[in-house]
């Protein structure tokens, strides 16, 4: 799965239109520069290997390698590259998913690219990206998550878009009464399941609590987390969630949804490519945000934020700065996030937002109805060990939820190991 | 130094050519213990060294005892995993007889017999990973064929790989499909071997059937069941690949076994505990050394007969 490309000068210089950007950048870059990245599926990896194009452009003296590695290999690959053979830029995950690379010195502070302007276009994310007062990467796009749903089955049954609990619970009985499953689930892969623990955790208490509880500064046996699991499991106790889910992963749970038999999917913008594929239109598919739970908190949403970093090893950190910059200029974030691209949102301000309705919708939610803050998910926002134990523990709930006192002093026993 | 070099230019015979003999085995296995030492018995003690630490793989490792053994010693995730590899030990063995019946029964001059015997080779010859997916698909709860054959007896369906009761049953079985073509080759070419005027010896006291099997053809193939047991034994401790393909340990972590835990607290997407799974790796080790110590020693018996 890896593959080369190399930038030739003269060609694209005159076809990428990169002469423009090229006259922002004075010092001209020079030397080898390589970039080891994980977008590895289609789309990406051309959006990928167009930015590597265009930045080969600006800087014709630069000779840029690009490695695109498989997605999930790329999780455990990390590790050796960044201490064995480490390019200029790697891809990575905001949030707490930096922090061992952080700590063991593995990324390169590059604080001073946060320049002012750069932090005021970037702010929704600057957050993530710090750790000990410092940045240690960029964000170049992000998405939404929420609950995509048959917006005919919803129409076929009278049911409205829900704004609270209440009615997030009636029309689910509305629907388990006609013999269709509220959600659709696949939790084989246990991530999902932290999607649902994200949402139900932020409504009952709150986007602070929320990281404070992720954070290890307060206990799973918390009044407040069992709340949060009372909640679910009332949806549990009423049948919303498709039945044997714990044998599916999320792409094999996208039937259910399609095939009618289930009307919802609490989910990442990206499943919305798969669900147009397997024949729904935006007439049958529609998108609400999670509505509140407890009226006191203020909402709050996960936004998964994919990164570029440049390694402390570095042979050409000046280069993997300059991509850096790059990447996050509105015009770039702009283009790369386009429907026809990556189809999702732009992380820069400053940058437009694709016309597609899904996309529409997100950035409206993000931008202007996330009062209470921005999480990454929970395998970012936890540590990774936490992240591992701690979903385990929702997929058993979600099967076994009379559990839930075991399920609990287990996290906590984790959590004090973890967090000590 | 000249009271040595005298003998020697008498006999005019140099140390080499003295002890050439001697030092010509070794010289020839040297590479071999050099590289077994390099990539298998250092390791093993590296292991143990690493499991006396706490070590996250990028940054320092610090020095804390038998912290991982302690915190081994009352870890549930540990006793399940120790659980399903007893699981696997024991019912992993069932291959060796149905190796043996399937090699029995093809162990015949028939019209294409070796079509029939490269069909039920099959699954040794295809990757464990296909296996796998396979049998996923076999278990699947909505469309798997297992669920539509018990359909038609008005059972099922069972959700075998999403429930913590039988998912490790369900992988074993996957596991028993390739594991037995590899013992009914062990036996076909053991049969070979049978001594034919046994046999005839046999029929004329009137020997059929099972005392046949069991008094006669047995015991002649006692080397063939001695390597069908290392080889089941030492699969049934190294199964991973199954696990990881099929479950990835789950559901919440009921199909793990020890060498599929090692592996996810020491080196998958969220674990970062060299420490501990080297911990693992070393009750593992121990464990397999049981084993490999009554094999080794039931050779070296054999040998000395």
């Amino acid at each position: 799965m890896t593959s080369t490309l190399k930038a030739s000068v003269a060609v694209f210089a005159l076809l990428a239109g990169g002469a423009a950007h090229a006259a922002e950048h004075t010092a001209p870059l020079s030397g080898d520069m390589t970039i080891f990245s994980d977008m590895s599926n289609p789309a990406p990896r051309a959006v990928m290997e167009s930015l590597v194009e265009e930045f080969g452009a600006m800087h014709p003296d630069l000779n840029i390698e690009l490695t695109v590695i498989d997605r999930e290999a790329y999780k455990t690959q990390i590790r050796n590259f960044l201490t064995a053979n480490a390019p200029d830029v790697a891809n990575w995950y905001a949030g707490n998913r930096m922090a061992p690379y952080v700590d063991a010195g593995l990324f390169l502070d590059v604080s001073d690219i946060w320049d002012d302007e750069m932090s005021a276009n970037l702010s929704s994310t600057k957050e993530a990206m710090t750790m000990d007062g410092k940045q240690w990467g960029v964000p170049y796009t992000y998405y939404q998550w929420g609950v995509y749903y048959r917006k005919d089955l919803y129409d076929q049954y009278g049911l409205e878009e829900p704004q609270d609990w209440e009615t997030f619970k009636s029309n689910c009985q509305t629907l388990l009464d006609n013999g269709i499953k509220c959600f659709t689930i696949g939790t084989k892969f246990l991530w999902t399941a932290g999607g649902w623990f994200d949402y139900l955790n932020m409504r009952t208490n709150g986007y602070d609590y929320h990281m404070q509880l992720t954070a290890g500064e307060i206990p799973w046996t918390d009044d407040g987390v069992k709340q949060t699991f009372a909640n679910w499991r009332e949806l549990i106790d009423m049948g919303a969630f498709i039945d044997n889910h714990t044998a599916y992963s999320w792409q094999e749970a996208l039937p259910f949804m399609t095939n009618g038999d289930a009307a919802a999917y609490l989910m990442g913008n990206f499943a919305v490519a798969p669900l147009r594929e397997a024949g729904l239109t935006d007439d049958q598919l529609d998108y609400y945000q999670f509505p509140a739970i407890n009226p006191d908190v203020e909402l709050a949403e996960d936004a998964p934020t994919d990164t570029f970093h440049v390694p402390a090893q570095a042979g050409n950190p000046e280069a993997g700065k300059a991509f850096l910059k790059f990447v996050t200029t509105p015009e770039t974030q702009t283009r790369i996030n386009a429907g026809d691209a990556l189809g999702q949102l732009p992380v820069n301000s400053q940058s437009s937002v694709d016309d597609d309705k899904f996309l529409q919708q997100g950035f409206e939610v993000l931008s202007s109805n996330s009062p209470g803050g921005v999480a990454q998910f929970f395998d970012r926002d936890a540590p990774a060990e936490m992240a591992k134990v701690a979903m385990e523990g929702f997929q058993q709930f979600m099967v076994q939820p009379d559990q839930i006192d075991n399920i609990l002093s287990r996290l906590d026993q984790a959590a004090q190991r973890i967090y000590k | 130094m000249t009271t040595a070099a005298l003998p020697q230019s008498k006999t005019h015979r140099s140390w080499w050519h003295r002890n050439q003999i001697r030092i010509t085995p070794w010289l020839f296995l040297a590479p071999g213990i050099l590289f077994f030492a390099v990539y298998v018995i250092l390791p093993i003690f590296q292991s143990f060294g690493i499991s006396l630490q706490d070590w996250d793989g990028l940054g320092e490792a610090t020095y804390i005892g038998t912290q991982n053994y302690e915190e081994l010693w009352s870890d549930p995730a540990f006793y399940t995993s120790l659980k399903n590899n007893l699981l696997w030990l024991l019912l992993y063995l069932l291959a060796i007889p149905a190796g043996l019946f399937i090699a029995l029964f093809l162990n015949q001059t028939v019209t294409g017999i070796r079509l029939y015997k490269s069909l039920f080779f099959f699954p040794f010859v295809i990757s464990q990973v296909v296996v796998g997916l396979v049998f996923t698909w076999f278990y699947d709860p909505a469309f798997g064929l297992l669920n539509i054959m018990l359909g038609w007896f008005g059972a099922g369906p069972i959700n075998v790989l999403g429930d913590p009761n039988y998912v490790t049953y369900g992988i074993i079985a996957a596991g028993l499909w390739p594991q037995t073509a590899y013992c009914m080759i062990l036996y076909l070419t053991g049969l070979n071997a049978v001594n034919p005027e046994l046999i005839e010896a046999g029929r004329l006291d009137n020997a059929k059937g099972w005392r046949m099997l069991w008094h006669v053809v047995l015991p002649q193939l006692k080397p063939a069941t001695f390597i069908a047991f290392v080889v089941t034994i030492i699969g049934a401790l190294r199964s991973f690949d199954l696990i990881s393909v099929m479950t990835q340990g789950g559901p919440f972590g009921s199909s793990r076994v020890l060498s599929f835990y090692m592996f996810e607290v020491a080196l998958s997407e969220y674990g970062f505990r060299m420490g501990y799974g080297a911990a693992i790796a070393v009750v593992l080790f121990l464990i397999m050394l049981l084993f490999i110590a009554y094999f080794l020693y039931s050779m070296y018996r054999e040998e000395r007969r």
